[in-house]
């Protein structure tokens, strides 16, 4: 195998790399919550649950009690049933649309990094665009216009991602591809569509990747803002921010309900930890 | 020069827009490479060395302008199709660059990079390949190379990594190796073992190579043929022997003065070449290297020397005022 003797010796014997890393309790802590999320969310409807449509006109507005553990909302709910299936909305379309953020963004910034010239200052221009919209407005106008769904949703929530992932993968790309070994990547032969995919795409998906789960939280709130004002998902299906809006009407009629109590914690809670798990990594 | 010759470089200028003017990186610089033969080309910092290797490479950067011919094993890589181009780099054209912390992908194993580059040129299976790639670490005096091929670049030291980059340069057996200032950032116990390596293979495997350094010391002894570059131009240019018997430019004479030299009595000033090189937007109009030279007159100012033969035509030089007395054997 070896042809030649091996006259020098680094010093190093080679020996499997020990790869531990030191994880903080709040790292734990947070993929601990994040997998009891997913996996209620996921079990929503083999669980033991009362129906979240379900409407029991006696019982509104109840208290906690082993029969309700979150009590009921102002038409008689199970608030714990439909906090979980409001998270299964939640969750999908919070993942789904910075998905689409992701790679459209993702793919259209790493082009414009590396090509450069025309094609770059089209995509930043469009962008740039896009980015002058005010947000919520755009969204609120296309859920109206297109109407209310979770297909719609998500796609006017990707949309709105697109031009930050595509910054962030331009960033990225901007500043390795022009470094030596893309430079080395070429003189040793190597395709446009290598190096973008096999140099460059490795690197690139780090930031993108952090900016991924931080954009999660960020469009879960989105969602809960639009399904708050009436433009989410539609009735009767609950999302955290259809369920905040209900909360509101009970506000004045029942200030200390449970209902709208848990909606002032939960909420922020979910996403304060999501983000953490950028940070603990 | 010689009838096998596989690299020739004719009039080969590089310019680069910069907002201050035109920069003429390369100024017309010929220089011929037979098969098997190594050439140094030898000058410091921001003399057109690195633009060279890349002009020859077609690796210039976007705006820049070259004009020239480039003749590689027959082949003008002037006209030559980007797919072709792509097809010849790597397989019969590689470099090994400076800096081994920057050349290779840091998010990449060891393997993965050495493999992907085989697969790439070689129509080989991943067993097959992989066999390889432990071969080549092994030839270029890793230990444990199967280890290392599971090993990310900054798991290793810097000079390991730059066995590992000459590994993958050496992979697809290549005709010519362009090694631009390999051993620069390394330490100088590291620095001998890299050059012996590349020596080695380059005898080994049959391939010419081209060395960039703005070291005399690692030229001498290792190279067939020295050109000395200044300003974008080959001020000096004559086989190794001949170069460090005689050298004619005041230039290389001071290059070689700037070295440290082991026999000197300690705390010995080393003669620092005064000045800085000419601002390459601006050119002189006479010779490049006369604001810095000792033995200039008004006529290098006026006048640009061009490169003249010494006592053998392989010798050539671009100086008035040749250096007459004999210079000591190298460093």
């Amino acid at each position: 195998m070896a042809t030649l003797e091996l006259t020098i010796d680094e010093g190093v014997a080679a020996q499997p790399a020990k790869r531990g890393r030191r994880l903080g309790l709040l790292f734990w802590l947070a993929i601990g919550w994040m997998i009891f999320m997913f996996a209620v969310a996921i079990l929503a409807p083999v669980l033991p649950l009362p129906s979240p449509t379900d409407m029991d006109m006696l019982e509104r507005r109840a208290p906690f009690s082993m029969e309700h553990w979150l009590g009921t909302d102002g038409l008689g709910r199970d608030e714990l049933s439909r906090l979980i299936h409001g998270a299964r909305i939640s969750l999908v379309v919070g993942l789904c649309a910075p998905i689409i953020g992701l790679t459209l963004g993702g793919a259209l910034g790493m082009l414009a990094g590396y090509f450069r010239g025309r094609f770059e200052s089209l995509v930043v221009g469009s962008m740039d665009v896009l980015l002058a919209f005010p947000p919520l407005i755009l969204a609120l106008a296309v859920t109206a216009f297109l109407g209310q769904s979770i297909l719609n949703l998500t796609f006017i929530l990707g949309v709105l991602g697109i031009p930050a992932f595509m910054r962030v993968a331009r960033a990225a790309t901007l500043t390795l591809a022009r470094r030596e070994f893309v430079i080395a990547a070429q003189a040793l032969g190597a395709t446009h569509a290598r190096i973008l995919l096999r140099e460059l795409l490795p690197n690139v998906i780090l930031p993108l990747f952090a900016f991924f789960l931080l954009a999660v939280a960020v469009t879960i709130v989105v969602e809960g803002a639009l399904s708050f004002l009436g433009l989410g998902v539609p009735p009767p299906i609950s999302s955290w921010g259809t369920m905040i809006g209900e909360g509101r009407e009970s506000l004045d009629v029942a200030p200390g309900s449970p209902s709208c109590r848990r909606r002032r914690c939960s909420l922020p809670c979910f996403p304060s930890i999501w983000s953490a798990t950028p940070c603990a990594r | 020069m010689t009838d096998n010759t596989l690299l020739s470089v004719e009039d080969v200028a590089v310019d680069l827009p910069t907002p201050r003017g035109n920069l003429r990186a390369v100024d017309r610089v010929n220089l011929t490479l037979g098969a098997g033969q190594t050439l140094g080309v030898v000058g410091e910092s921001g003399c057109g060395k690195t633009m060279l290797s890349r002009a020859i490479l077609q690796l210039l950067p976007r705006k820049a302008k070259l004009s020239g011919r480039v003749m590689f094993d027959g082949q003008d890589l002037l006209q030559l199709s980007p797919e072709k181009l792509r097809k010849l780099r790597g397989r019969s054209l590689a470099v090994v660059f400076q800096d081994p912390m920057t050349s290779l992908n840091p998010v990449l194993t060891i393997g993965t990079q050495l493999i992907e580059t085989l697969q790439e040129h070689l129509e080989l299976d991943d067993a097959t390949a992989t066999r390889r790639s432990i071969e080549l670490l092994a030839a270029v005096g890793i230990p444990a190379p199967e280890q290392r091929l599971a090993q990310y670049p900054h798991q290793l030291s810097g000079g390991m990594r730059q066995r590992v980059a000459i590994a993958i340069a050496l992979s697809c057996e290549p005709k010519l190796l362009i090694a631009d200032e390999p051993t620069t950032a390394l330490d100088v116990t590291i620095q001998a073992q890299i050059l012996d390596l590349l020596a080695r293979e380059q005898r080994r495997r049959h391939m010419a190579m081209i060395i960039i350094t703005h070291d005399l010391g690692v030229v001498a002894g290792r190279t067939d043929e020295v050109a000395v570059m200044y300003a974008g131009r080959v001020v000096e240019r004559a086989p190794t022997p001949a170069l460090f018997k005689k050298m004619r430019m005041p230039y290389t004479e001071a290059l070689l003065a700037a070295l440290p030299r082991l026999d000197a009595a300690p705390h010995t000033p080393l003669p620092a070449i005064s000045g800085r090189p000419p601002d390459p937007t601006r050119p002189l109009q006479g010779c490049s290297f006369s604001p810095r030279c000792r033995y200039a007159v008004a006529r290098c100012q006026t006048e640009k020397p061009a490169l003249q033969a010494a006592e053998t035509s392989a010798h050539q030089f671009a100086c008035f005022h040749p250096i007459e007395t004999h210079a000591e054997a190298g460093a």
